[in-house]
């Protein structure tokens, strides 16, 4: 580990960036030292793109000051702030697949003569940046026709073109496997002994205790703290990110009863070794009537992926899914729906609610959707309907004809459950049906998680917040770097302390 | 807590020394590019065939020759409308742009001006009305289908205003450039309105595959987002291939007003949608980011030799030119589908 430097290349001090409605930085230091590499910890939310996109002049910010290089910067842009060495290399490659490598390396900086691009130079030029990087392909190949993880390293190439003295890898692995990532780990490790400030934002825990010399981490828009890996045990770390301040909603809960599921029947949904390449690696998993099936992990552990191959919403490539003792191809969303199996994305906004449309054209879109289009709902049935369900899970205003987009965060929440209650589904899958609603709703909408089981219905349950998954499960599967770790029967011995240990661990020490 | 263990597991794997792409090294094998292009020069090269096998007369000098000439200003537009439809935008206003440019030459000349003044402001109306659009579109972000419609009903309304019925060109500039012809007797010639759209087409060439600003406009079409974060000048490129479109527009109508020696409000109907036609049967994707200006051209002579074939045919009515026009987008368009499809 290369000893820092006591001048950082980076410094910025009281960020602070506002949207409307929500504070995404608030006063947030951070620095960043030549010849580092400084992970960048948080939840989704926690602002950590936002930090980045600030250090690279996509937003500009309210209040704060960004030295770069001893210089105190305000960056108009992206190619502003990589005029100043600061290059990003994000999750999604940008690069341009229509052309080739040389040129992915080159744009902008192609080796010219006489005014017009020699290509022969611009190639050469082009291979020894590549070659720099261990890197040996044909400049020549078009960027289409490599893997992910090669385009990754050709952007990287890309940045040391412009000879970046800050590179930011956002998410740089998410997409890749693990031989890919020791190869790309292999390069920042070059670029580090190079001087090169790194700043690597990945949710993989071990990837960060691997390559890391520092980690900041954020939360809710707000600084947590600088600490060095050594100094950091994991379990400390992912309650740094994850935050304890439930307390409220343990009291206003109580305590609910154990109750224990009947498993000696047939189970609702069975998966066998399901799994989809690039996305969450095979698993098993069983529902069965009445339970609670909670999934715990991190952003980016492969919760939602694994939803959504229980659903239909992707199709997985290995394994088979057996609803109610059949053995059921699931490929689409439809499909889902026909065997009565539900899913309440995690995104309300783009994947849920239809903001423009009242509450009552919400409700009958799941109904609509599953006697297909031709068959209209009648206006009488769908009256009873919603206004059933309006009642039921108590929607704030009890107005069938308010638009949906202004109600608050929880009413949005409840109008979907509705849209999938009224659907009559044996599976109800929620994907973080809570997250971004106050207290009281919260608890509400958990409350009504624990009915609907109790009168029968299966539900797989997704949260970001550990208290909520564990208060409502009957068993929880622990999820990690997108495989399924563990998986545990609740009962009052399993604590939160214990499924951090078993996310952090990865299962092996628990 | 088993720290060392899990570290070890994800980096613990010593990568091979080189890393090697998943193509590697290969043997130069035919760009999948390519592609799009060499099918339309099989389908000219169809084309020629099977006309030469059908009618006497028909693989001559002087018809090929006229294949260039009668279709010089649809090539400089073709070549105008590359540009934009290559960084995914597209130009409806060029054929009300065409007639705009001769009516106003026109015009002008009616009323004395010299050719030297007319002739360089019937091309740069065209510049100027692509500049308006450029800036429509980057700085107000106005989709360019709307942007060049709402150009297309300014150009040609500004028409009936300057020249509501149309006006005879008689200045001698116009009238020697029409008339010159280079070449030789068996009918191989060349007209100034041709040599001036092969050199079009050569510094087009020349700008899209040598110079930074020619590949800024691949990479946009490619992903405009990419290009703006790998720091390239999006917002000039995007404003430029309007400026370059709509000044191919004003030269193409010169070379209109030189070919019909008139000015006329009615002129180039539905012109725009020739070359847009062109430059898709020259292989160019719509999406932007893949196509080739030299495809463009042999689009404008599939156009042009389709429309040749039905005249040597004699008894079919012009409309089959349309009917065969649509087919020939059609399968192209279906082709360009299936390539895009298999490249993913």
């Amino acid at each position: 580990m290369t000893v820092p430097t006591p001048s950082p290349i980076v410094q910025m001090s009281g960020i602070s960036i506002a949207f409307p409605g929500v504070k995404a930085l608030d006063g947030v230091d951070f620095r960043l030292f030549p010849g580092e590499v400084h992970a960048l910890m948080g939840e989704n939310g926690a602002g950590k793109s936002t930090l980045i996109k600030a250090l690279t002049g996509v937003y500009g910010i309210d209040s704060g000051r960004i030295v770069v290089g001893g210089v105190e910067q305000v960056f108009s842009g992206p190619a502003a702030a990589q005029a100043a060495g600061v290059s990003t290399v994000y999750q999604e490659v940008n690069l341009t697949d229509n052309l080739s490598v040389a040129e992915n390396v080159m744009l902008g900086h192609e080796v010219r003569r006489f005014g017009l691009v020699d290509w022969r130079a611009t190639r050469k030029a082009a291979r020894t940046y590549l070659e720099a990087l261990n890197l040996d392909i044909d400049p020549r190949s078009s960027l289409s026709s490599h893997s992910l993880a090669v385009q990754q390293l050709v952007a990287i190439s890309r940045a040391m073109v412009v000879d970046a003295q800050v590179l930011i890898l956002d998410e740089p692995t998410s997409s890749l496997d693990s031989d890919e990532v020791a190869r790309l780990f292999d390069v920042i490790r070059t670029l580090r002994e190079r001087g090169v400030a790194i700043l690597f934002v990945s949710h993989f825990l071990d990837q960060v205790y691997a390559i890391s010399d520092r980690i900041t981490v954020l939360r809710n828009g707000a600084l947590v703290g600088e600490y060095r890996p050594a100094e950091l045990p994991r379990v400390e770390l992912v309650g740094k990110m994850i935050g304890r301040a439930l307390e409220v909603l343990t009291e206003l809960e109580g305590s609910t009863e154990r109750v224990v599921v009947d498993r000696s029947g047939t189970p609702l949904l069975q998966a066998i070794g399901v799994g989809r390449r690039g996305s969450i690696e095979p698993f098993d998993l069983d529902v069965y009537p009445g339970e609670i099936v909670g999934l715990a992990g991190l952003l980016g552990s492969g919760r939602t992926e694994l939803a959504r191959l229980l659903y239909g919403a992707d199709h997985a490539d290995t394994g088979e899914t057996i609803v109610g003792g059949v053995s059921t191809k699931l490929r689409n969303p439809r499909a889902g729906l026909s065997r009565s199996i539900a899913f309440s994305s995690e995104s309300r906004k783009t994947e849920g609610i239809i903001g423009d449309l009242t509450v009552r054209e919400n409700i009958v879109l799941g109904l609509q959707a599953e006697r297909g289009w031709l068959r209209r709902v009648p206006k009488k049935k769908a009256d009873e309907v919603v206004s059933h369900y309006i009642e039921a899970l108590g929607v704030r205003p009890a107005n069938p004809d308010a638009i949906a987009g202004n109600l608050s965060g929880g009413n949005q929440q409840k109008v979907l459950l509705a849209r999938w209650l009224a659907t009559a589904p044996k599976l109800l899958i929620l994907d973080e049906p809570t997250r971004g609603i106050d207290v009281g709703a919260k608890a509400e909408i958990q409350k009504l998680v624990a009915d609907l089981a109790a009168q029968g219905m299966s539900v797989v349950f997704i949260s970001a917040e550990l208290d909520e998954v564990l208060r409502l499960s009957h068993r929880i599967a622990v999820l990690r770097d997108r495989r399924k770790v563990a998986e545990l029967v609740n009962s009052d011995d399993v604590t939160t302390d214990v499924v951090v240990d078993l996310i952090a661990s990865g299962g092996t020490s628990a | 807590m088993a720290t060392d263990e899990i570290t070890v597991k994800a980096a613990g794997k010593r990568p091979e020394p080189r890393l090697t792409g998943s193509v590697g090294r290969r043997r130069p094998t035919l760009d999948r590019r390519y592609l799009p292009v060499l099918g339309t020069l099989v389908v000219l090269a169809l084309m020629l065939i099977i006309g030469g096998a059908r009618y006497e007369n028909f693989l001559t000098g002087r018809v090929m020759a006229n294949l260039l000439i009668n279709n010089s200003f649809l090539i400089v537009l073709a070549v105008g409308m590359t540009f934009v439809i290559l960084t995914g935008g597209i130009d409806l206003s060029v054929g009300a742009v065409v007639a705009l440019s001769t009516c106003l030459s026109a015009w002008m000349f009616l009323h004395g001006w010299p050719a030297y003044v007319t002739i360089p402001a019937a091309v740069l109306v065209g510049t100027l009305i692509g500049w308006v659009i450029g800036v429509m579109v980057h700085v107000f972000e106005i989709q360019p289908f709307i942007a060049t419609l709402a150009a297309m009903f300014l150009a040609r309304g500004l028409c009936y205003v300057i020249a509501p019925e149309s006006i005879p060109i008689t200045d001698p500039t116009i009238v020697k450039l029409s008339e010159t012809r280079w070449g030789t007797d068996n009918g191989l010639v060349i007209t100034p309105s041709g040599l001036i759209a092969l050199a079009v087409v050569v510094i087009a060439f020349v700008t899209l595959h040598y110079t930074r600003f020619g590949r800024t406009v691949y990479a946009i079409g490619g992903s405009e987002q990419s290009a703006r974060l790998m720091g390239l000048p999006v917002a000039r490129t995007k404003v430029l291939v309007y400026v370059i479109s709509g000044t191919c527009a004003g030269l193409g109508g010169l070379l209109f007003a030189i070919f019909a020696r008139s000015g006329y409000s009615l002129t180039g109907v539905g012109m725009e949608l020739d070359a847009i036609a062109a430059v898709v049967i020259g292989g160019t994707l719509l999406t932007g980011g893949s196509g080739f200006v030299l495809g463009s051209v042999l689009g404008v002579l599939v156009l042009g030799l389709i429309q040749t074939i039905i005249t040597f045919e004699g008894t079919l009515s012009s409309w089959w030119t349309k009917i065969v026009i649509g087919a020939l987008l059609l399968i192209f368009v279906i082709l360009q589908r299936l390539l895009i499809v298999r490249r993913r």
